[in-house]
């Protein structure tokens, strides 16, 4: 077990590398950087501004007098619903922390023994996850009520939750990543005596976090937008989403309340992608995958 | 001859038998496997492989939700590609985009990962962050409708015209001449997603040691160090990525529904997926829509298949 070897940090010494390619390098990623970031500039000018700015002719990109304006009318709209907002907040909250960690857990149990372990049936399983990510999702909402009905999951928690642990996209993700770490690795685990799960969870995950820290950002993104309008029908069980977008049905008048709303629920998923983005780049400058 | 059968019968079912108590040995020998395997599968076979299957049974049906499903074999099939004018335009526009999208947007995720990851390790969180904001929140790509809108006010239109460039404005998401491009500019933007962030964490767990071993194999320059140590040791990632773009590219239609309108104008940028809502979300015509799902999914896995046989050449 003593085998997994972190290598010491030292500077990356730079081989193959000349100046004038680290030029390259840094004008196309200004070039683009600066089409790609436009929007998240957009949002956040928005929200600061005035009304009359917002329907100024020649619309203007920047603001020019920032207010927060659109962010006190916002909390007097929420305040204005007769579900107390904070229970929108908990239930996004509940539901994308309970369905991230779960699928994540879920999806890399199933992924080691896919990858690690060969049984009966194992290839034909992995291909048909893979598979089932052509599928559209579209048609298959309606055989998934039908589903739900059945089971007593409509108008709960669990009808949003749990479909999100048998993602197909995390448990493909995840076999991918796990092919990376050297079976020699697990052999000699196994070898001192760790049991499967203690191999899983102490050896292979940790030797695949990049992977699963990924996973956990695109897991809480999708379920952090969920809107479950159609499983769910109590108000008090509702999502963020769904009762921001009641508030920008509000029409013209809303423009600036709708764009502060706009920019409070993607800051949560960015804060989120910086601490998990710079945790992956950070573990890796320390350790490789080495045996 | 009979009797030859009838001598081979007891040897077919003994083979049979034998087979089956091996495969119960194996399972039994394998029961760890299976346990951790069982969530997943349990919940995956539950809320995606039954939906599946059901609606491909769908496709061979005439299903309005409200009376049971009727049997009517290829009928849906048959009226897809001889009497639907509009989804032969819809499958055409949607090669289209999948043929431009896919494969450019496949390769500026890897490019473009690639070269951050030669940024210092503190700026690297950022611009990876830059590159993907536009995959952070489900629909910011409503603000193509404000730089695309057909009035004055529209920042492509000003800016044209301040130029000088043209004298009225273009109708950018409802001229048929234009509306193709405006989508596949907006696609092409919104690419950098799943398959970007894989290829950021792949590139993280390359062992440096193998850089260093590589010159002295002779590599010359970064060129060589990307084709034949850092794409093959990212081949997991590579085939990750591509079955994300595919399953991306073909399935265009938020973006076009929510910038052209539904339908488009002529149906310039109506896509397949455009023409499934159409019939499962507006018409309720949910066996006709599952035929035309069945038809993407077809597509998709010969793509993939194609694209994987590609994907093994790589590195060599």
């Amino acid at each position: 077990m003593g085998k997994l070897k972190l290598r010491p940090f030292r500077r990356k010494r730079k081989i193959n590398r000349t100046a004038g390619g680290a030029v390259l390098n840094v004008i196309i990623i200004a070039i683009f950087g600066i089409f790609m970031v436009l929007p998240l500039v957009y949002a956040i000018m928005q929200a600061f501004k005035p009304l009359d700015e917002i329907f100024i002719f020649p619309p203007r990109f920047f603001v020019r007098n920032p207010t927060l304006d659109n962010f006190t009318d916002l909390f007097i709209l929420m305040s204005e619903s007769w579900v107390p907002f904070t229970r929108y907040v908990f239930n996004t909250f509940f539901i994308t922390i309970v369905g991230t960690v779960g699928h994540v857990i879920i999806a890399s149990m199933a992924a080691y023994v896919l990858e690690k372990h060969k049984f009966p049936g194992s290839r034909l399983f992995f291909n048909l996850v893979v598979t089932s990510l052509m599928f559209a999702a579209a048609v298959t909402a309606i055989p998934n009520y039908l589903i739900m009905s059945k089971i007593g999951f409509l108008d709960t928690y669990l009808a949003l939750i749990v479909p999100a642990f048998g993602y197909s996209l995390g448990l493909f993700l995840m076999k991918q990543f796990m092919e990376t770490i050297p079976n020699s690795l697990l052999e000699s685990a196994r070898m001192d005596g760790a049991g499967e799960f203690h191999t899983f969870w102490k050896i292979a995950m940790p030797m695949v976090k990049p992977a699963w820290l990924t996973l956990v950002i695109f897991s809480f993104q999708i379920l952090w937008g969920e809107l479950g309008s159609t499983f769910i029908y109590s108000e008090q069980l509702k999502t963020l989403p769904y009762a921001l977008n009641q508030i920008l049905l509000g029409g013209f008048a809303r423009a600036g309340a709708g764009a502060a709303a706009t920019l409070l629920i993607m800051i949560v998923p960015i804060i989120l992608f910086m601490v998990a983005e710079s945790n992956v780049i950070q573990t890796m400058a320390t350790s490789g995958i080495k045996e | 001859m009979a009797t030859v059968i009838e001598k081979n019968k007891p040897k077919i079912k003994d083979r049979l038998t034998s087979r089956l108590t091996n495969l119960g040995r194996e399972i039994g020998r394998n029961k760890v496997s299976y346990a951790f395997l069982a969530p997943y599968a349990v919940i995956f076979i539950t809320f995606t492989l039954l939906p599946v299957i059901i609606s491909l049974y769908l496709s061979f049906t005439y299903y309005n939700i409200l009376e049971p499903p009727k049997f009517i074999a290829f009928q849906n099939y048959i009226k897809l590609f001889l009497g639907d004018d509009i989804f032969i335009q819809a499958v055409k526009n949607t090669f289209i985009l999948a043929v431009i999208t896919g494969p450019i947007g496949y390769f500026a995720s890897l490019m473009f990962a690639w070269i951050i990851n030669e940024f210092p390790a503190k700026v690297r969180a950022l611009l990876i962050l830059i590159f993907y904001a536009p995959s952070i929140s489900g629909n910011v790509y409503m603000i193509w409708t404000i730089m695309f809108s057909g009035d004055t006010y529209g920042y492509a239109n000003s800016t044209l015209i301040k130029l000088g460039i043209i004298n009225e404005p273009l109708q950018w998401l409802t001229d048929p001449n234009y509306m193709m491009g405006v989508i596949i500019v907006v696609v092409l933007w919104m690419s950098l997603g799943t398959g970007f962030l894989a290829f950021v964490a792949g590139l993280q767990g390359i062992d440096t040691a193998q850089y260093e071993a590589g010159i002295v194999d002779g590599i010359k320059n970064r060129w060589q160090e990307l084709w034949y140590i850092t794409l093959p040791n990212m081949k997991s990632m590579l085939m990750f990525g591509a079955v994300m773009s595919i399953t991306q590219s073909f399935a265009i239609g938020d973006v076009t529904q929510h910038l052209a309108g539904m339908p488009s104008t002529d149906y310039a940028v109506h896509t397949v997926i455009n023409h499934l809502v159409d019939y499962g979300s507006i018409r309720f015509e949910m066996g006709y829509a599952s035929a035309i799902a069945t038809i993407l999914f077809i597509t998709m896995i010969g793509s993939n298949k194609l694209v994987q046989h590609l994907l093994r050449k790589v590195g060599q």
